[in-house]
């Protein structure tokens, strides 16, 4: 019965010389429900219930009380949001460029042809599947002061001791080498999928007009591999800006607050303070830059793509 | 046989430990006791715990109550961070899920107060037939009865362990260099600064440099100069003359004579500076002797001392931070959790703790018992220093709903001061942004 109802109703909008795609037969709609009342319990009604916490003042244990958009005035005003601002920004920047250019270089070299080739890939892509907690445990080890052993190493060369995650300049710095570490493989991944879709034509014809290797990297593989990196920039853009695990266990947003990104803020605020109200206000503002930054880069990764179709 | 009975070893006073334990089991009872242990048998209770050697010292004789009084006990012990979590949010829904709570003094008691999550306990207490005749007010120190009891003087949990603050020192490094124990704070910087030796990777003092976690130094610090962070009015004193002088002296002491990276360090990893050798003074809480007389984990077991807090320049105080337990408002067990509750601060549940080093119990009987110090495993010379600051004891932390903003954000300006900031300029900005905040809660 279903599919001869939806067969008419294709049919009479095929006829009528017009698509209704919002229109489903009445007796398609008992399977249509419990998909959205999901939706509606696991994503609509949070996002809902935390526009509403957003508006009230409400510190757990005690009254909720109507507050308008006071938590999000109090945004404006508080220097440790813009600080924690500042850090988000720079420690996505700094998470994107270094893994893209490390994991571009990773790939180039693993796409030529050499011994053990496929081993080495395997050994180099391990840090992408440890957990992020456990590889922070283990470089908050290393990056000990006294006890790690990176200044070791460093003493080696005769470099003195580093303070890494322990001093306010330079940890930032090194909490990305732990990101770079971890997230340069997935860009090899995605840059050597790229790589291997390249056609060999056209580095035949460079090589007979004389070209050289970064010439050839410059003008044939980068402009086709640009897709592919645009790929690589919006997921590590995406989980970069929204990275809380490893800072966490790593540093707590310290020392002071040189470390703090707006999820630490976010959530120190609504769980170490139970601000909840204006914890919610946070992270309804984070919410609209996550969007707007991923409505950026689809829009970049748009024009890459018809750059791309240009070209061929 | 005789001097093992006049000497006790660990082995034959937990071995009495059990064989008293079994005779109580099997009714054998001190005639003065004439609490009712089986009148709740059958009940079952939740009881949701902080993780930690107290903790785990409860758990491993939980099936003790459970067999002195035929409760079922369900028993979760989590991080402390996480417990804290998880009882402010099943508290303040009015539901929770437990009927006793553990609780941090020193963070969450006005917390639980101004929540009204605590049962009254007081008619308990008096109740014969619920409490032994040794649990009296008396016999706990001050600053737990402080603790314990509501801004009316309502009794709403019982102190279970302190935690005071003390020096532990290198008698090795305080040889090697002729010093001896500092007795005042200023001899305690010269000392930090004479065992310093930058080329030998040898430092004089290591605390908390990390934010939050370091504004108990400061406090300590603090209360030698004669003040505390919030006045007997409630207003805040931080940018006082006593306040910028306490944390010119933490500044002092972190700058000029602690390892590289202390602003990063939380308690572990001055714990691992001090336990390498290196270090000649730690100051913390009491409760690492443990780790600290381990060979497993130490290299300097047998060498330090546990020493007071130094005088100050207006006071001696050892900072004190403590634990409670207590009933929950909303249980419908709270006779019974009760009685749990004072399972778990007997007088045999209190000596067990001490004799292991995972806690001080609040009670002096338990403090004073000679037997009870004889089985203890820590050094007497920590055993001195817990008894020493217990008669010079001080809150560390104000008591106060938003402990948690106040210690991150003046632990912000003191991780700054170690940065090399101004320490008048770090506490007034702290206070201004620290203000409102305490306004807010309280309002």
């Amino acid at each position: 019965m279903a599919s001869v109802s939806m067969d008419t109703a294709r049919s009479n909008s095929i006829a009528n010389g017009r698509s209704k795609p919002g229109r489903l037969a009445p007796n398609y709609w008992p399977f249509v429900v419990p998909a959205l009342l999901v939706i509606a319990a696991v994503i609509v009604f949070p996002w809902v219930f935390t526009l509403w916490m957003s508006v009230n003042s409400w510190t757990l244990g005690q009254p909720v009380v109507f507050a308008g958009l006071d938590n999000y005035t109090r945004l404006l005003v508080d220097m440790r949001f813009w600080e924690s601002l500042w850090h988000t920004a720079l420690y996505t920047l700094l998470a994107v460029v270094a893994p893209l250019i490390l994991g571009t270089l990773a790939a180039l070299i693993f796409d030529a042809q050499f011994p053990f080739r496929g081993l080495l890939r395997g050994v180099f892509v391990m840090p992408m599947m440890a957990t992020p907690v456990a590889i922070a445990l283990v470089w908050t080890m290393m990056f000990h002061p006294q006890l790690g052993v990176l200044n070791y190493l460093l003493s080696l060369v005769g470099i003195g001791p580093q303070e890494w995650i322990y001093n306010q300049n330079s940890v930032i710095p090194s909490l990305v080498l732990v990101e770079t570490w971890q997230w340069t493989p997935l860009i090899m991944l995605i840059v050597l999928g790229g790589l291997a879709a390249v056609p060999r034509e056209p580095y035949e014809s460079a090589e007979i007009d004389g070209a050289n290797a970064w010439q050839k990297f410059r003008y044939l593989t980068l402009p086709m591999i640009a897709p592919f990196l645009m790929i690589g920039v919006m997921i590590r853009s995406i989980d970069a800006v929204k990275s809380f695990d490893i800072i966490y266990a790593m540093t707590q947003g310290g020392p002071g607050t040189a470390s703090e990104t707006i999820n630490i803020y976010l959530y120190n605020t609504a769980f170490s303070y139970y601000d909840i109200g204006y914890g919610s206000a946070m992270a309804v503002v984070f919410f609209i830059m996550i969007v707007a930054l991923s409505f950026v880069l689809m829009m970049i990764r748009q024009r890459a793509n018809w750059s791309d179709t240009e070209t061929r | 046989m005789s001097s093992s009975f006049i000497r006790p070893t660990r082995r034959n006073f937990l071995a009495g430990s059990a064989a008293i334990g079994a005779a109580g089991l099997l009714g054998i009872k001190p005639a003065s006791a004439a609490v009712d242990w089986k009148r709740f048998a059958g009940t079952t209770l939740e009881v949701n715990l902080v993780k930690s050697p107290r903790s785990e010292t409860i758990l491993k004789y939980l099936s003790e109550f459970e067999a002195l009084t035929g409760i079922k006990v369900n028993a979760e012990a989590t991080p402390e961070q996480q417990q804290r979590q998880k009882t402010t949010i099943e508290l303040s829904s009015g539901k929770p899920s437990f009927d006793v709570v553990h609780l941090s003094y020193h963070v969450q008691k006005r917390q639980f107060e101004k929540g009204g999550w605590l049962a009254d306990i007081s008619g308990f207490v008096k109740d014969p037939s619920l409490t032994d005749p040794s649990l009296v007010e008396s016999d706990f120190a001050e600053a737990g009865m402080q603790f314990a009891k509501d801004s009316q003087g309502v009794l709403r949990s019982l102190p279970f362990s302190v935690d005071y603050w003390i020096v532990y020192w290198n008698k090795e490094l305080f040889e090697k260099k002729g010093l001896s124990y500092p007795s005042t704070f200023d001899e305690m910087a010269s000392a930090a600064e004479a065992l310093t030796d930058k080329s030998s990777n040898t430092y004089g003092f290591v605390a908390r440099g990390l934010k939050n976690a370091n504004v108990p130094v400061w406090t300590t610090l603090l209360l030698g100069y004669g003040s505390t962070p919030l006045g007997p009015d409630g207003k805040l004193r931080t940018t006082s003359d006593e306040a910028v002088e306490a944390a010119k002296m933490y500044q002092r002491l972190m700058t000029k004579s602690a390892p590289v990276g202390v602003s990063g360090f939380n308690w572990a990893e001055a714990q691992s500076a001090f336990l390498q050798g290196k270090v000649g003074m730690w100051l913390d809480g009491v409760g690492f002797a443990p780790p600290i007389e381990n060979p497993e984990k130490s290299r300097v077991v047998g060498k330090v001392g546990y020493g007071i807090m130094p005088k100050g320049p207006k006071a001696q105080a050892a900072a004190t931070t403590g634990d409670g337990i207590g009933v929950t408002a909303a249980s419908k067990n709270k006779e019974a959790a009760y009685l749990f509750c004072q399972w778990v601060i007997s007088h045999d549940m209190g000596a067990r703790l001490l004799q292991a080093g995972a806690g001080v119990p609040f009670r002096n009987s338990i403090l004073e018992d000679a037997k009870v110090r004889e089985g203890v495993t820590m050094p007497s010379t920590w055993v001195d220093a817990v008894a020493g600051s217990a008669k010079v004891s001080q809150l560390a932390l104000p008591v106060i709903i938003p402990v948690t903003e106040f210690r991150d954000i003046y632990g912000v300006g003191l991780t700054n001061m170690i940065g090399g900031a101004d320490p008048a300029a770090e506490l007034k900005s702290a206070t201004a942004q620290f203000e409102p905040v305490l306004a807010r809660s309280e309002g």
